[in-house]
């Protein structure tokens, strides 16, 4: 996993609420086989007109947000289809930090499988980041995971909860996959003892 | 799984389901590490995603959906799970044949690489939809990382009124917790209405479950379950059967579950509904009218529906009646049973889809398409000029060649109505079956229960 430990970046504004994952990453995108490639795809359908030009009114497409690293947006961040794509997209695209007052579930996890730090705010701080970056041209955040904090080059912003597990992991950028293979003997004790009656995949693909 | 959410449980997986779309990254990963599937006898691949709903016996006309087709039938055979391909007899879409199959039973935990992995909680399953990388995992360990869970009871209590079914009463439920409301949680499905709905009802009403942002929907196994499950193909058999019936009504809920949330939806406030914008809570019964900006609560719904009206074409204010379609489909993950085409040919039988209108059925599983083909449902549909096509997700993501053109506006049994989701500019209405098949017939959403009324169906 991608460590995530100290980020300053440029922050940039998308607001609105409930952004889907299939406007994070259309469909279309979704048919390779890699995880690399989806920055120039990532909002494809806002970003880009009817003839593949930048299209001037998508609120991210303004010359200040360019080389932004940190997203504040809406509630409900990354709702929708399952697809991780959307995290690799929008660590394609630049970002390593979305600052929101909530994230779908399954989005959350995957950005976060990804080094890709979602940081939770109340909606009062939410709304004053957004303020703050689009009054402020160029106006940057350090976002600290120890200390689980937001700063601006004047001081202290806010501060977010995280889980312990998640925490660490980003912090020594630790792989999930490897500590469960370490509890391997639990994982094969409770295998002995699952019941006989639960059924097996083994035979169907010959029906 | 109710608790601390701080706690971190390794949660052991019964059953993995995969397909082409999000499990490429997981095996590439898996072989770079040099790993393998722990459990390929509780893993099921099938290919639904991006399949070809017309002319299965030419090649994929997409050379990149083709090459990630081909991969899933390498990683199956080199890790020897079991691939229901696209010309198999029994493929369909991953959350129908699961349950078709009957590997899908009480008191499991299932996950798959898709977000509408609630379908399965329809059997008193724990069921989830998970990202690439925990597809990942679960093929490596067949366990999962996972924090508990806050409990939320949805009650729907009373009887469903005429012409309203479980597609209504997943709607009701969405316009009543909004589409974040369920953020988190895990919820049962209670009351009078759930109980008395079939399975394929219960898959429908579970299979919309994240689009109020819960991470699972759940209903508690009951004589409903165990006759659904008896003579299918992964059931016991036998004493095994009666042994399993045991067990698995062992999972029922305890009379007087505490929750740490209820909601009450009142089956009385149901109506057919139909989405007017572009999250699945925008949405109405078919007698009212788009709401007016002016009627929303605070700025941020108005730029909201604002900018959902604009993408839809659609003028505040407007009779849902009114609103006039250019396609129809009826299919997806939600709607495509065979209880959900029988509900679609009863409205269409004996009438013609209306000229300015192309219809399309895209029946669940081959399985399900041979039943209703049995049923004589195909004829009925063919007579009525739709379009009817082999199983798959076709348009209800739009990864295949079934899409909605710029501006065009369809009625749909899916479950999502975000922008450009069923093709890029595409205007999506989510209804169900009947009223589907309803409005391929008028050229408009019309009430289907003034139909039953006057038309006698």
């Amino acid at each position: 996993m991608q460590p995530f430990t100290v980020h300053q970046g440029l922050c940039a504004t998308l607001v609105r609420d409930d952004v889907d994952t299939d406007q994070i990453i259309p469909k279309q995108f979704l048919k390779r086989t890699d995880k690399d490639g989806y920055g120039e795809a990532c909002f494809f359908d806002w970003r880009y007109d009817s003839g593949g030009n930048p299209d001037p009114s998508f609120e991210l497409n303004q010359p200040r947000y360019a080389g932004a690293s940190i997203l504040v947006t809406g509630q409900n961040f990354g709702c929708g289809s399952s697809r991780e794509h959307a995290a690799w997209a929008l660590l394609g695209y630049g970002l390593r930090a979305v600052i929101a007052p909530s994230f779908a579930d399954i989005f959350r996890t995957n950005a976060l499988q990804n080094g890709l730090l979602p940081v939770t705010l109340t909606l009062a701080e939410v709304r004053l980041l957004t303020e703050r970056a689009q009054t402020d041209e160029g106006w940057q955040v350090t976002i600290d995971l120890t200390r689980q904090s937001v700063t601006d080059a004047l001081g202290h912003v806010a501060t977010f909860e995280i889980e312990d597990f998640w925490k660490e992991c980003l912090l020594e950028g630790l792989d999930p996959i490897a500590m469960a293979e370490k509890r391997d003997p639990e994982i094969s004790a409770y295998e002995q003892g699952r019941s006989a009656l639960l059924p097996t995949t083994s035979y169907l693909g010959a029906l | 799984m109710s608790g601390n959410p701080q706690e971190r449980v390794l949660l052991y997986i019964d059953l993995h389901l995969v397909h082409e779309v999000t499990s490429p990254q997981a095996f590439t990963g898996l072989r770079a590490a040099g790993r393998s599937v722990r459990r390929p006898d509780l893993t099921v691949a099938v290919m639904d995603h991006l399949v070809p709903t017309w002319e299965r016996n030419r090649p994929t006309p997409d050379p990149i959906g083709r090459e990630q087709l081909r991969q899933l039938q390498e990683n199956c055979r080199a890790s020897g799970i079991p691939l229901f391909d696209l010309h198999h007899q029994q493929q369909g879409i991953v959350h129908v044949i699961g349950p078709e199959l009957g590997v899908t039973q009480p008191g499991m935990t299932v996950v798959c690489g898709d977000s509408h992995t609630a379908t399965h909680g329809a059997f008193g399953t724990l069921a989830f939809g998970i990202g690439t990388s925990e597809v990942e995992q679960v093929l490596a360990t067949q366990c999962l990382w996972q924090a508990p869970s806050p409990t939320m009871e949805v009650r729907i209590d009373g009887e469903l009124p005429h012409g309203v079914v479980a597609k209504d009463v997943a709607l009701g439920v969405i316009r009543q917790l909004g589409v974040s409301g369920g953020r988190g949680s895990v919820i049962e499905y209670t009351g009078s209405v759930v109980r008395a709905l079939s399975m394929e009802g219960r898959m429908t009403l579970c299979n919309m479950t994240i689009e109020a942002g819960a991470r699972a929907g759940m209903i508690s196994p009951d004589q409903t379950t165990i006759s659904y499950l008896e003579g299918r193909p992964a059931s016991p058999r036998g004493d095994d059967f009666d042994r399993a019936t045991e067990r698995w009504l062992s999972f029922a809920s305890d009379p007087g579950a505490q929750f740490d949330r209820t909601e009450v939806v009142p089956a009385s406030e149901l109506a057919p509904f139909v989405t007017w914008g572009t999250t699945p809570a925008m949405v109405a019964p078919v007698t009212e009218r788009i709401p007016y900006l002016t009627d929303m609560p605070d700025q941020a719904s108005r730029d909201a529906t604002g900018r959902a009206l604009a993408y839809m074409g659609l003028a505040e204010g407007t009779a849902i009646q009114d609103i006039a379609i250019d396609r129809v489909f009826i299919g997806s993950c939600t709607n495509s049973r065979i209880e959900d085409l029988r509900q679609a040919a009863a409205v269409a039988a004996g009438k013609k889809v209306h000229p300015k209108v192309r219809a399309m059925v895209v029946p669940g599983s081959g399985t399900v398409k041979r039943e209703a083909e049995r049923e004589g449902l195909d004829r009925i549909f063919r007579d009525s000029g739709f379009e009817w096509r082999e199983a798959g997700c076709s348009m209800c993501l739009g990864m295949n060649p079934d899409i909605l053109m710029p501006k065009e506006r369809c009625a749909s049994t899916s479950n999502r109505n975000f922008e450009g989701r069923q093709g890029a500019g595409g205007r999506t209405h989510l209804v169900s079956p009947a009223m589907a098949a309803a409005a391929a017939v008028h050229g408009h959403f019309v009430d289907v229960r003034q139909l039953s009324a006057t038309e006698r169906i």
